[in-house]
């Protein structure tokens, strides 16, 4: 292990632990300018978490280890997923053949436990979030899947870092069309499984219509705090995969690359932050169709590569 | 002698003596009472299971085929039989299984509470066990075909335990009905393969040319023979009712090792055959996608705790079916990765899914005793009071979905390595293989969903009927199998090096071409170790959070409060999210598969409104809407023919001289 490795994983590792909380600072930021209000500091996720860390706990009485194990799986699942994806032009620090597969198939845990301690409240509203959740998941995969075929046929190669460092400039001109309708698929797979507009709203308190935060309605102090800090781990992690499609800067400096790794990552929250501000939540029932169309996107990006 | 004695093959053949008669005791009720020849019976049973996992796994180590003849007097000649890794890879399953299964049957079956039934479950479960060990150890058509029958007719008696039950009768039936139409292929089937081999001893693997038409009438004949006991797809249709019906722990050993004995029959045929087509593949590609994604779906709509489970098995088939059609994909296109990955992870999900499914039917069967229901729906809360068997549930529940750090996930990355190995080569392989992975991830992402909500449904919440609420928690009998598999499952799991050597050598005995390259250790296409990295890592992670939250639960004020109702203020057990809620969403987005029925309540109008109700089913489509019509058809067509069929047993006999001396004149002319 030379010495830049071992820079490389802990500036990684540093990033993943501080930066998370920023993005969804910088959207709060720009929906906030969107509407013409100066809007709750950059850092106002970060004070959010750590009170809500010091707090004290409620606990529902029909509830049993698996409520308690919800969020703490979560982050674990999150955690390890940020240790395989590359951020920006460097290597992951773990990586290895097939580690693509265990990059999806960690958040799907991930999902399983957040579910079931929703169902272990034994509230309906909670069931119908946990509902929800399974279904449009579903939908999902398979996006995510073709658009892994569509990098792993393109880079000849069978793990994560190797197919995402492998984008660049070159590879979008040979292979635009592709590429362009992966972004197309992978942002909607992004917003989807982060639970933004225009699947979900995160500021939303009707109940009936949410669907990651009624989940969670019922954790409360540091556990609530786990999930809102593993729910922006999520975002920063898909956010980092979908980056290396959409902007494949790089410029061979290790250096400058994390400097510009960082700011293509605030350029994202500042997309979606837009994205939020110019659309409106879709109907319920809209949800799967704009999902299929994503699944459909990805399908002819990986046909366009195969044939 | 002695060296001869524990001989793996010695110790493998005893052991499935051993199996067959361990029943027998019980059959002496004046000799000894029900409960203790049970017990004998049990003692018995879980010899043969030490026996025969030891003498499978010996011979996996030592990798060598022995071959024995048994010459008998039979028109056919003399019987074969053998052990080969491909065998004894079976043999862990057909041993694990039914051993557990019976220390299970001593708490969930006991002889002083079932006295009508304990002699004929008991004694048809060793018997079972036996044909399916026979099965896969003959080594010529007419002794495979006997092993066969006998494995078939005794799980017959198995489903129909309970007789007296017309709906196990009725799942009896057609579970006899669908066995001998498989079975009429396999009858098929070994005069063709005799025909082109020359022999009815099992031709020598790689051995035939698939090209010829016999090749490709063999094929269809073994994928519907052997796809119907497998429970492929179109095919399935015995599977949920006959899994439902039957006692759990019997459900544990046909789920987990029957349909197993049916991919073995369809791997041990494929490996007779060189230069397979690509259709051949794609074929079992196609057959596996469907019955991944709409077995998957079927679960889903599924209110019945075993039926559910059962349409899983069917998935898991399906998942397998994946495997093995990357394997032959891989095979004509000359890819030694895609058919050495492709087949071990098939060979692997075979033994997962026997394991976890084994763990699931077994954990289900101490709901059903504590409940006393098997309706999803009216359960709920069951974890308070069965806290182990929710644990060990949850367990067989995370692996049956694939997630990681368990044993599912190391096989479907397997398969999925082999997609993923397919697409960098070029035409239609890279083509199936594109479009095979995404189903299995959305085969995946289903498999999440339902298991979500049967485990919340089930063991999370407040129970949702006084009357059926969970009573007590299983007796160790049933506890200590479940753990056993449970424990299997974590360690496959975290340390799948462990297994990664004798997959190999199993993928080489039936892929001949593979043989030519054996310088490919799946070690190095699949890292093992990182898989056992990550997955540590996952746990220690896990734990470190836990311990971090404990110590802050312990420091901060902790209240205890009703959950939030959202404003409500009566908030009832009922009305917590039921299964069919949490499935509604799915089954209408697959509703053009599934046809499920909703009987929607009368219009509620007036101040005061009648009462009301509303359900809905998801029924067995294929049968129902498919099977049901068209055999009726063939019923109101064929009625002629009827006529040959008397119900004299004399008259058959007849039947059976008249055709004898039409071949003997046959042969003549």
């Amino acid at each position: 292990m030379t010495n830049i490795t071992v820079i490389n994983g802990t500036i990684h590792i540093f990033l993943a632990l501080v930066m998370p909380p920023l993005l969804l600072g910088v959207i709060g930021k720009t929906k906030a300018a969107f509407a013409g209000r100066v809007g709750a500091p950059f850092f106002q996720p970060y004070y959010d978490i750590i009170r809500l860390l010091q707090k004290g706990t409620v606990f529902s009485t029909t509830t049993s280890w698996v409520f308690r194990a919800g969020p703490i799986v979560a982050l674990a699942t999150t955690a390890v997923a940020a240790l395989l994806i590359p951020f920006g032009a460097h290597q992951s620090p773990i990586s290895f053949d097939g580690d693509m597969i265990l990059y999806a198939y960690l958040f799907a845990l991930g999902r399983f436990f957040t579910m079931s301690a929703a169902l272990d409240t034994g509230s309906s509203f909670e069931g119908m979030g946990s509902a929800r959740e399974a279904t449009f998941s579903c939908l999902a995969e398979p996006t995510l899947f073709f658009a892994l075929i569509t990098l792993s046929r393109l880079s000849g190669s069978y793990s994560l870092s190797n197919m995402l460092v492998n984008i660049s400039f070159g590879v979008w001109l040979n292979n635009g069309a592709a590429l362009l309708l992966l972004v197309g698929g992978m942002f909607v797979v992004l917003l989807a499984e982060n639970c933004r507009i225009p699947f979900d709203d995160p500021n939303t308190h009707l109940e009936l219509t949410m669907i990651h935060e009624v989940m969670v309605l019922d954790h409360s102090g540091p556990a609530f705090g786990i999930i809102q800090y593993a729910a922006a781990l999520k975002l920063f992690v898909l956010g980092a995969f979908f980056v290396h499609l959409a902007l494949p800067y790089a410029t061979g400096n290790p250096y400058l690359d994390w400097g510009l790794f960082i700011i293509s990552m605030l350029e994202l929250a500042v997309v979606i932050g837009i994205v939020e501000s110019v659309m409106a939540r879709l109907r319920l029932i809209r949800i799967p169709q704009l999902l299929v169309g994503a699944t459909i996107l990805a399908a002819f990006s990986t046909l366009l590569v195969i044939r | 002698m002695a060296q001869e004695l524990f001989a793996p093959s010695s110790l493998i053949f005893s052991a499935t003596l051993l199996a067959a008669l361990s029943g027998v005791p019980l059959l002496f009720p004046w000799l000894l009472n029900a409960s203790r020849a049970q017990l004998l019976s049990i003692v018995l049973m879980l010899a043969a299971s030490c026996a025969g996992l030891t003498g499978a796994i010996l011979s996996i180590f030592s990798g060598v085929s022995v071959l024995f003849e048994l010459a008998w007097t039979l028109p056919f000649g003399s019987a074969r039989f053998g052990v080969d890794p491909l065998s004894a890879w079976f043999l862990l399953l057909i041993f694990l299984i039914p051993g557990s299964a019976a220390l299970y049957a001593r708490s969930y079956w006991h002889a002083d509470s079932r006295r009508s039934n304990v002699r004929k479950m008991t004694f048809f479960c060793g018997l079972m066990t036996a044909g399916m060990s026979s099965v896969v150890l003959a080594r010529d058509g007419i002794s495979f075909l006997f092993a066969w029958e006998l494995m078939a007719l005794a799980a017959y008696f198995l489903v129909s335990t309970e007789d007296e039950n017309p709906e196990v009768k009725e799942a009896g039936t057609l579970y006899m009905i669908t066995t001998h139409t498989g079975t009429l292929a396999l009858f098929a089937l070994f005069p063709l393969l005799n025909l082109l081999a020359g022999s009815w001893l099992f031709p020598a693997t790689g051995s035939l040319s698939a090209s010829s038409p016999l090749a490709s009438a063999i094929f269809f004949l073994a994928l519907f023979g052997f796809g119907m006991k497998a429970g492929i797809m179109p095919l399935h249709i015995w599977l949920p009712s006959a899994h439902a019906n039957a006692p759990s722990h019997v459900s544990a050993v046909m789920s987990g090792v029957i349909l197993k004995v049916g991919v073995y029959g369809l791997i041990r045929t494929l490996s007779f055959f060189h230069g397979i087509p690509l259709w051949w593949g794609c074929c079992v590609l196609v057959l596996g996608v469907i019955s991944g994604v709409v077995g998957v779906a079927f679960a889903i709509g599924q209110h019945d705790l075993k039926r559910l489970l059962a349409y899983h098995s069917i998935e898991n088939i399906g998942i397998i079916f994946m495997g093995l059609g990357v394997a032959l994909i891989g095979q004509t296109a000359g890819s030694p990765a895609m058919m050495l990955l492709g087949m071990s992870g098939a060979l692997l999900h075979v033994l997962n899914h026997a394991i976890f499914k084994a763990l699931l039917f077994l954990g289900a069967g101490s709901v059903i005793h504590a409940t006393g229901t098997r309706e999803i729906d009216l359960m709920g809360g069951v974890a308070r009071r069965l806290p182990y068997t929710a644990l060990l549930f949850g367990v067989g529940s995370v692996a049956i979905c694939g997630l990681p750090p368990l044993n599912g996930f190391v096989s479907e990355l397997l398969i999925y390595l082999g997609f993923f190995q397919g697409i960098q080569g070029e035409g239609g392989a890279a083509a199936a293989a594109a479009l095979a992975a995404p189903a299995l991830a959305l085969v995946g992402g289903l498999a999440v969903a339902c298991f979500v909500k049967v485990y919340g449904i089930v063991f999370l919440g407040a129970p949702r009927t006084e009357s059926h609420t969970a009573k007590h928690e299983a007796g160790w009998q049933m506890l200590l199998p479940m753990l056993l598999l449970a424990v299997l499952c974590i360690a496959i799991g975290l340390a799948p090096g462990l297994v990664a050597g004798h997959l190999q050598r199993t993928s080489l005995t039936v892929l001949p071409l593979l043989a030519n390259t054996a310088g490919l250790p799946l070690q190095e296409l699949v890292p093992m170790t990182m898989i056992t990295l990550s997955g540590v890592l996952l746990l220690a992670l896990i734990a470190v959070f836990t311990f971090w939250y404990w110590r802050k639960l312990k420091l901060a004020p902790c209240g205890k409060a009703d959950t939030w109702g959202c404003g409500y203020q009566r908030p009832a057990p009922r009305m917590q999210y039921s299964a069919s809620s949490f499935a509604e969403m799915l089954t209408s987005l697959f509703a053009f598969v599934l046809k499920p029925q909703n009987h929607r309540p009368d219009k509620i109008a007036g101040i005061f409104p009648g009462r009301s109700s509303f359900y809905s089913h998801v029924p067995e489509a294929v049968l129902e809407l498919v099977y049901i019509p068209l055999l009726k058809r063939m019923y109101q067509r064929l009625s002629g023919i009827r006529r040959l069929q008397g119900g004299i047993l004399q008259q058959y006999v007849l039947y059976s001289l008249v055709t004898l001396i039409v071949l003997l004149l046959a042969s003549y002319l």
